[in-house]
């Protein structure tokens, strides 16, 4: 019962670190307001692109991970990290590198022109969702391939020589179990937009709640009205989490030997064209992000290298972090507690933990800590949803014989769950970084830590009309980022039977 | 885990802060305590007349001024906007200056207790004049083909764009928001902030950005590019306009003041241009480098006063928002 005593207090703590600082800035700003109209279609618009851009995410996700699932081909580790670039990118960059494809003057429009064919606008609910999917798209990828793998490839075999259907046998159960929580997490991430629908949306209509937090915050400095929209979020992601937990009851498919799957189904020519496409879409405009960049980086100073040193320090304090709290937190309710991290607005956040420390301590010289305790908060949701099925999957089919076998404590964790998760923490671990390097924080009032990261020092060039220098500093961004996403999901697949 | 964090950060900075003890505290926004900006000559000028170590903490000024009330370790706030002067003045935090206002140069008349202008721009749209023509008026710019691509910042979200609905206001009253119909169709985005815009403008993204009449100062300074124009308004332009002011509760009134009236000097005046891309505010043109002389300047400069500005604010964001969202 150690365990469960373990859990319960880890998720206390992650509730109590979000909805903490929410009820501070609530008290501060004197209880609730009433939303006002312009505050209520904002949370329609919300809700409406967020539930479209999640749902096409996924969709789109399914055949491009069975493809990667069942086909092996050279050079297709790397491909897979690669993808999973966008959703570590910051919002500009990315923001850049699509219009750079999909813009006025982007590639696309410049090959559909000289054949006659209109002008692609970009710029409105299409475009919100566009990038939307591009950001979201390689960690639906992900997380889907990470169901079809988990699935035991004795299964694929017995399906094969029976002649079974090994959609409805073997993967609809899997999807079941998978899907929902994709979704949820995906829908909660695009309840949280706002330079993204801005830019792309086109202007006003496109109008969502964290803009009227901003605005709330910012001009008015509206504590009550930017807690209570805070506390719409957290309702939002709680119920989105609630309903995804509930709707992703599937059966576990059982044990197996861990061995590499081998299928014999499906088309190549169809698999082919999933993961042709999908690395199109994902990777055209990182390639412009990265043909802008390497220009500028000319124009760097040589405080870049400083910059990228602290952003390291961070992304490396924030993995450990994230796994110590994970483990425990591997549970439905751990999972539940962690997705309000997402759901509610970062600039509440920050808020609330100033309004706590301000009394005790100089804000400015906690900086650090509460930048990392933030990228952790921000990390979990990701990070369960990537770790729990493996680890509940391993717990329900090795646990009592580990047991029985007289295993316990870091021996039952070394023999029986690290090899079974060790995949998932590994590809979580480098998202917790990628993730905390490219956080631009939620630390305005904090002060910066130290002088500065990476992100920081590309929008104080951006602020300055350096735009060439900026591009340089975000494609060291990148790479680093994906840098640090490589050498863990890389270290989290050496060794692993799987 | 927090609790251990925070002790842990708490004796590494306790021993920095000990150490100190002619300390000048500022508030400063990100892009002014930055590398690039005016922040680092400004500290060292500074730092050598005064005997005193200036610190920067940077940020959002204004919100955690107010969060803090009365402990605020602040000793003076810079880079406030004339949006906020009003929410400022009225917390009580701040605290009446004695500089000589007389060395202004501003194109407007400024006699505020409280808040010291230290560099001065209007709102602006800037274009590529190897590509357009320009415009002469706002009038001229409504009336531009529509295929004619326009992008401009959010007025919920960023001071210039906020600016921007307070000139349209000021130039059309009554009829901003059918003024605003008409432009509509040529913008084709609003961002968050200034950044995003003129990042879509220098990509080509767009034909026309909204910024500042001092913006192609650093194309010809920095780059050598002379592509770059202001279009000039007949009806006149807004007044943007950055401050400084002293923390009533500060604990070193005297290093506070004589930072204040450091900030007219022509010492301090001579560094605004290159580093902060804007007029400075108490400096004779003759002194201004070259590329900021030749300039062109509205002959009719617009602004509101704070009381102004707060009573048309809702109704000049509103009909900006009615208008774009048809």
């Amino acid at each position: 019962m150690a365990r469960s005593a373990f859990s319960i207090s880890a998720a206390l703590i992650v509730a109590g670190l979000i909805i903490g600082p929410v009820t501070a800035v609530l008290w501060r700003g004197g209880g609730f307001t009433a939303l006002s109209a312009a505050d209520v279609s904002a949370l329609k618009f919300t809700i409406w692109q967020a539930f479209w851009s999640a749902l096409i995410s996924v969709v789109l996700a399914i055949p491009v991970a069975r493809a990667l699932a069942r086909r092996a081909f050279w050079g297709r580790s790397a491909l897979i990290s690669v993808m999973g670039a966008p959703f570590i990118l910051p919002v500009i960059v990315a923001i850049l590198g699509l219009l750079a494809v999909f813009g006025g003057n982007g590639m696309l429009n410049l090959l559909l022109s000289p054949l006659g064919l209109p002008r692609l606008e970009i710029y409105g609910a299409q475009g919100v969702i566009l990038a939307h999917v591009f950001f979201n798209l390689p960690l639906a990828v992900r997380l889907i391939l990470q169901g079809w793998l988990a699935v035991p490839s004795e299964r694929f075999r017995v399906a094969a020589s029976l002649g079974a259907p090994v959609f409805w046998l073997l993967e609809w159960p899997m999807l079941r179990r998978v899907v929902p929580g994709a979704f949820a997490v995906i829908f909660v991430i695009c309840l949280g937009s706002f330079a993204v629908a801005l830019t792309l949306g086109g202007g006003p209509r496109a109008t969502t709640v964290e803009l009227a937090i901003y605005q709330a915050f910012k001009f008015d400095f509206d504590l009550s009205k930017a807690a209570s929209l805070a506390v719409v979020q957290l309702c939002l992601g709680l119920g989105a989490g609630g309903l995804a937990l509930f709707l992703s009851r599937g059966d576990l498919l059982g044990a197996g030997f861990d061995r590499v799957v081998q299928r014999w189904d499906g088309s190549k020519v169809l698999d082919a064209v999933c993961i042709g496409f999908a690395a199109l879409f994902l990777l055209a405009p990182l390639v412009a992000v990265a043909i802008a960049g390497v220009t500028g980086l000319i124009d760097l100073p040589s405080s870049v290298w400083g910059a990228a040193v602290r952003s390291l320090m961070i992304a490396l304090g924030a993995i450990v972090l994230t796994m110590t709290l994970a483990l425990p937190l591997a549970t439905k309710a751990g999972e539940a507690a962690s997705l309000l991290g997402i759901s509610v607005s970062g600039l509440v956040l920050g808020t609330g933990l100033f309004l706590i420390v301000q009394p005790f301590v100089r804000p400015s010289s906690v900086a650090l800590p509460v930048t990392m305790v933030v990228n952790v908060l921000m990390a979990l949701p990701f990070v369960l949803r990537i770790l729990r099925p493996g680890i509940e999957a391993a717990r329900a089919d090795f646990g009592r014989l580990g047991q029985s076998l007289g295993l316990s404590g870091f021996a039952l964790w070394r023999i029986v769950y690290l090899p079974r998760v060790r995949r998932p923490m590994g590809f979580a671990a480098g998202l917790t970084g990628a993730l905390a390097m490219g956080d631009l924080g939620v630390i305005t009032l904090f002060s910066r830590p130290g002088e500065g990261t990476l992100p920081l020092m590309m929008y104080d060039l951006m602020g300055r009309y350096q735009m060439d220098a900026a591009y340089g500093a975000a494609l060291v961004l990148v790479v680093l980022s994906l840098g640090v996403f490589w050498v863990f999901d890389k270290g989290g697949r050496a060794h692993a039977v799987v | 885990m927090k609790k251990t964090l925070l002790t842990v950060a708490g004796l590494m900075f306790a021993s920095v802060a000990a150490a100190e003890t002619n300390v000048l505290t500022v508030y400063a926004p990100d892009y002014f305590g930055s590398e690039w900006g005016p922040g680092p000559s400004i500290e060292a000028a500074f730092e050598a007349q005064c005997e005193c170590d200036l610190q920067y903490q940077t940020g959002d000024v204004l919100p955690r001024l107010l969060l803090e009330g009365e402990r605020t370790e602040a000793d003076v706030v810079i880079g406030l906007n004339t949006d906020v002067t009003k929410r400022a003045r009225e917390s009580g935090l701040l605290g009446e200056h004695s500089v000589d206002l007389s060395v202004l140069t501003l194109p407007i008349e400024w006699a505020d207790d409280v808040f010291v202008p230290f560099n001065y721009s209007h709102t602006a749209f800037i274009y590529d004049n190897t590509k357009l023509d320009g415009f002469d008026s706002f009038e001229d710019l409504l009336n531009a083909p529509d295929d004619v691509r326009v992008v401009i910042q959010d007025p919920r979200s960023s001071i210039s764009g906020l600016a921007l609905v307070l000139w349209v206001q000021s130039v059309y009253g009554d009829e901003a928001e059918a003024a605003w119909g008409r432009l509509a169709p040529k913008i084709v985005t609003v961002t968050q902030g200034w950044s995003e815009a003129y990042g879509l403008f220098t990509d080509g993204e767009a034909d026309v950005v909204l910024s500042f009449t001092t913006s192609p100062a650093y194309h010809i300074i920095a780059e050598e590019d002379l592509t770059k124009s202001a279009a000039i308004f007949d009806e006149g332009h807004y007044f943007f306009v950055e401050l400084a002011a002293k923390v009533a509760g500060t604990d070193n009134p005297e290093l506070a003041d004589q930072f204040m009236a450091f900030v007219l000097t022509p010492e301090f005046q001579s560094l605004i241009p290159t580093t902060n891309w804007s007029f400075p505010a108490a400096l004779p043109i003759e002194q201004w480098p070259e590329g900021f002389q030749e300039l062109p300047q509205p002959e009719t400069v617009l602004f509101y006063s704070e009381d102004e500005a707060a009573a048309l604010r809702d109704g000049a964001i509103e009909a900006w928002r009615v208008a774009l969202s048809q």
